[in-house]
């Protein structure tokens, strides 16, 4: 019945030309208003902020970025100020520049920057194949030797030590292939540890002793621990506090919802105990009080004995973290586990852990973050870390009274470090994401 | 497994410390086996131990420190330093993690006596004194009644502050702060009205201010601080080898042998005293147990305690702090070394 030929047209037929949005309803003037002056409570709250915003950084900007950075000493630095600007309201960068190889390598000997360097660049291309898994898988070769290549490279003398080590592994790893026939996880694990005891207390020391003397390649000076120092030393210990209290809280985790009652009461008791005592006070046991346990004379290396400490607290964190991930399971996940015919060990590798630990991985990267910011802690234990060295820096005549530089850089380091950790687990989040939420 | 590792771990610090009961503990031989002196310090207050550009630690206690070792091991670098809070100092020392103390520690009888210490002399005679801002309008401790006081916690001046305000009657505010650094900050926020600590530390601290006019230290002295260096109960062969280490220092000033001229005087003088001090005649190193070259190597390698004095702290240093107490006896101050004899 309808003609669309008819002339009497109610609908226009040619299409008018698309016009141009208001200019209110499109771009930054949109953004702005319907963020910024939403009302007029809005507005006013937002003109508040501008000016509180202006204020900061006015105060600030100038004091940042108006600073000295050539100087030997506060006098020195403030009297370039006097002389450029009348007055002394203004950073003295200075103090960074002319301490930076202490604030990032502390006391070690500045012929042997080059081993730190390359300890740091070996540690990030060791890192990067369990990062990334785009990265070759050859590099995890890297990634197991780079253990023994750091302690080496840092504390230098003998290559035969580190490497004799290794070979201790090595062995344990061998003996438990060999025992596997044997089908008991328990005989295996106890007899790796035995053979690799055996090595490292009798057979390696005699070994590392000839080859020093008959082979002295890669001698390189030593370093004690106490040169250590900065930015290094955080690095050192926030490394392997990661490395070790990740397997380390796994084991313990699994240990709490173990059936078998010992294991499960020992995992229960040293998780409760570490989480119940300050990191502090760890320190000052591993520092203070393990002296009047050794017999007088006995040194054991500081640094080792905070890496304990360090890593035994938060493997405690660790396990509670990945716990949570556990209980997070759905009970069908084990049973299906269980279905396939898979024993303890497998089920968990393979169907458990994997879900597991991506529920964790927030928890995981936060116990991270917060371990690599208590390494500052270790300056009450007289270890000069960066924090500490401040201190000792201001100690110094010529440097007394400064205060916001350092603090200001440190904070920066860290921030750094901290939230290069934080955009990874993001990243690795969205990576392994398989709900379709 | 665990459970045998962690068995085999207390036989091990048990059989550890039994073999530490057994074993008879020399620090001299300990150190000397170790060809390193420990030695606690307190990197906090300038000029007496902080670390410079390269990392080489410099000041008047450091001085000690390297006198002693100049004297055990005839090398005054041979020294291994260790921060220590004011409230670990103690505990360190006891537990052997630092052969001795030179980090300004206020000799006190509860000190000596109750926490088993061995104060081997003083170095440095302090006194507690008060800083304030110079628009508090203050002239007198005498009228800081009702002000707040930074004060470093476990220190004797945090007793000694509140016996002076509750013998004049009045009453303060305290603001806890746990270092010198932490106080200088408070302070110059305006934190608290009144900082008080040792007087030399209060000249170094203001001298440090951008505008150091605008603060004052009263004149009122509260107390008396005998700094000096300490060692463990229990080993008197090596509190000996302390304590003549400074002596050593002491007498030299006061006899006239310098870093400079040790090394010739050692060649024999006319003074007995001498000649005993730098081994040209007697046995005194041997009764330390030590070479009998030991005072000239100190006073070769670190110098006489007046040299010590004016190169960390003295008054051409940014410290710039006057001899006062701490002049030779001969000169009216305290500072007084037994004969060497």
């Amino acid at each position: 019945m309808s003609d669309t030929t008819n002339s009497l047209s109610y609908v226009r037929k040619e299409m008018l030309d698309q016009q141009p949005a208001p200019r209110s309803q499109v771009g930054a003037s949109r953004w702005i208003r319907e963020n910024l002056f939403n009302g007029w409570f809005n507005s006013i709250l937002t003109l508040i902020s501008i000016f509180v915003i202006y204020k900061v950084l006015a105060g600030s900007l100038p004091w940042l970025f108006g600073g000295v950075w050539d100087a030997t000493s506060l006098e020195e630095c403030r009297a370039i100020l006097n002389e450029r600007f009348g007055n002394t309201h203004y950073a003295c960068w200075a103090v960074i520049t002319e301490r930076w190889n202490q604030l990032i390598y502390g006391f070690y000997p500045d012929t042997e920057y080059w081993r730190a360097n390359l300890a740091f660049v070996l540690m990030l291309v060791a890192l990067a194949p369990v990062l990334f898994d785009a990265v070759p898988r050859k590099l995890l070769w890297l990634t197991i030797a780079f253990p023994f290549i750091l302690v080496w490279l840092v504390w230098g003398g003998t290559i035969w030590g580190p490497l004799s080590v290794a070979v201790g592994f090595a062995l344990a790893g061998l003996a438990f292939k060999l025992t596997d026939a044997l089908d008991s996880m328990a005989v295996s694990a106890i007899s790796a540890v035995i053979v690799a005891f055996l090595w490292w207390l009798v057979i390696g020391p005699i070994i590392v002793g000839g080859l020093d003397s008959a082979l002295p390649v890669g001698h390189l000076q030593e370093v004690e621990s106490r040169e250590l120092g900065g930015f290094m030393i955080c690095v050192i210990i926030g490394i392997s506090g990661i490395a070790f209290s990740l397997p380390l809280g796994i084991v313990l985790a699994l240990g709490r919802k173990s059936d078998l009652f010992i294991v499960k009461t020992i995992c229960v008791g040293f998780i409760e105990f570490i989480r119940g005592v300050p990191l502090i006070t760890l320190l000052f046991t591993a520092s203070l009080l393990l002296n009047y346990f050794l017999p007088p004379g006995t040194t054991f290396d500081l640094t080792l004995r905070v890496i304990i400490m360090v890593t035994f607290f938060s493997s405690a964190y660790m396990a509670e973290v990945i716990r949570g991930g556990l209980a997070a399971l759905p009970k069908g996940q084990y049973e299906a586990a269980d279905a396939l015919g898979l024993d303890y060990w497998k089920a968990q590798r393979l169907i458990i852990m994997p879900q597991a630990l991506k529920i964790s991985i927030p928890g995981i990267v936060n116990t991270f973050i917060g371990l690599f910011k208590d390494t500052t802690l270790v300056m009450f234990i007289g270890i000069y870390d960066m924090l500490g060295l401040s201190n000792a820096i201001r100690a110094n005549a010529a440097w007394n009274g400064v205060y916001w530089e350092l603090f200001i850089f440190i904070g920066l380091v860290f921030w750094i470090c901290c939230f290069a950790m934080s955009r990874y687990s993001q990243w690795l989040e969205r990576k392994l994401r398989t709900d379709h939420r | 497994m665990k459970k045998s590792v962690f068995l085999g771990a207390l036989t091990m610090a048990g059989l550890a410390a039994g073999a530490a009961m057994a074993q008879d503990s020399s620090t001299l031989a300990a150190v000397k086996e170790r060809g390193m002196l420990k030695c606690g310090v307190n990197p906090g207050t300038p000029g007496f131990a902080a670390p410079d550009a390269n990392g080489k630690f410099v000041g008047f206690d450091v001085d000690v420190c390297r006198a002693v070792a100049a004297a055990v091991l005839g090398d005054s670098e041979a020294v291994e330093y260790t921060p220590l809070t004011s409230a670990v100092r103690f505990t360190a020392l006891a537990s052997g993690e630092v052969d001795m103390l030179a980090r300004n520690t206020t000799w006190t009888f509860s000190r000596d006596v109750d926490l088993k210490n061995t104060f081997v002399g003083v170095n440095y005679y302090d006194g507690q004194g008060f800083m304030v801002p110079k628009d508090l309008g203050v002239s007198s401790a005498k009228e800081l009644s009702g002000a707040t006081v930074c004060i470093e916690t476990g220190t004797t001046t945090e007793l000694n502050l509140a016996d002076y305000f509750r013998v004049n009657n009045m009453d303060y505010e305290p603001v806890p702060v746990e270092s010198f650094t932490e106080a200088q900050t408070q302070f110059l926020a305006g934190a608290c009205d009144v900082y008080t600590t040792d007087a030399s530390a209060l000249a170094a601290s203001r001298a440090s201010f951008e505008d150091p006019d605008a603060y004052v230290v009263l004149p009122e002295i509260i107390s008396k601080e005998p700094l000096g260096p300490l060692v463990r109960h229990g080993d008197d062969a090596w509190g000996d080898i302390v304590r003549w280490s400074l002596n050593a220092m002491i007498a030299a000033e006061e006899y006239g042998v310098t870093s400079a001229n040790a090394a010739e005087m050692a060649n024999g003088t006319d003074n007995p005293e001498i000649n005993r001090l730098l081994g040209v005649s007697g046995e005194l190193g041997a009764m330390l147990g030590l070479e009998n070259d030991w005072a000239l190597n100190i006073l070769t390698q670190v110098g006489n305690y007046g040299e010590s004095f004016e190169k960390n702290i003295g008054e051409n240093t940014p410290v710039a702090l006057a001899r006062g107490l701490n002049a030779q006896w001969t000169e009216g101050g305290l500072i007084y070394s037994p004969p060497f004899r």
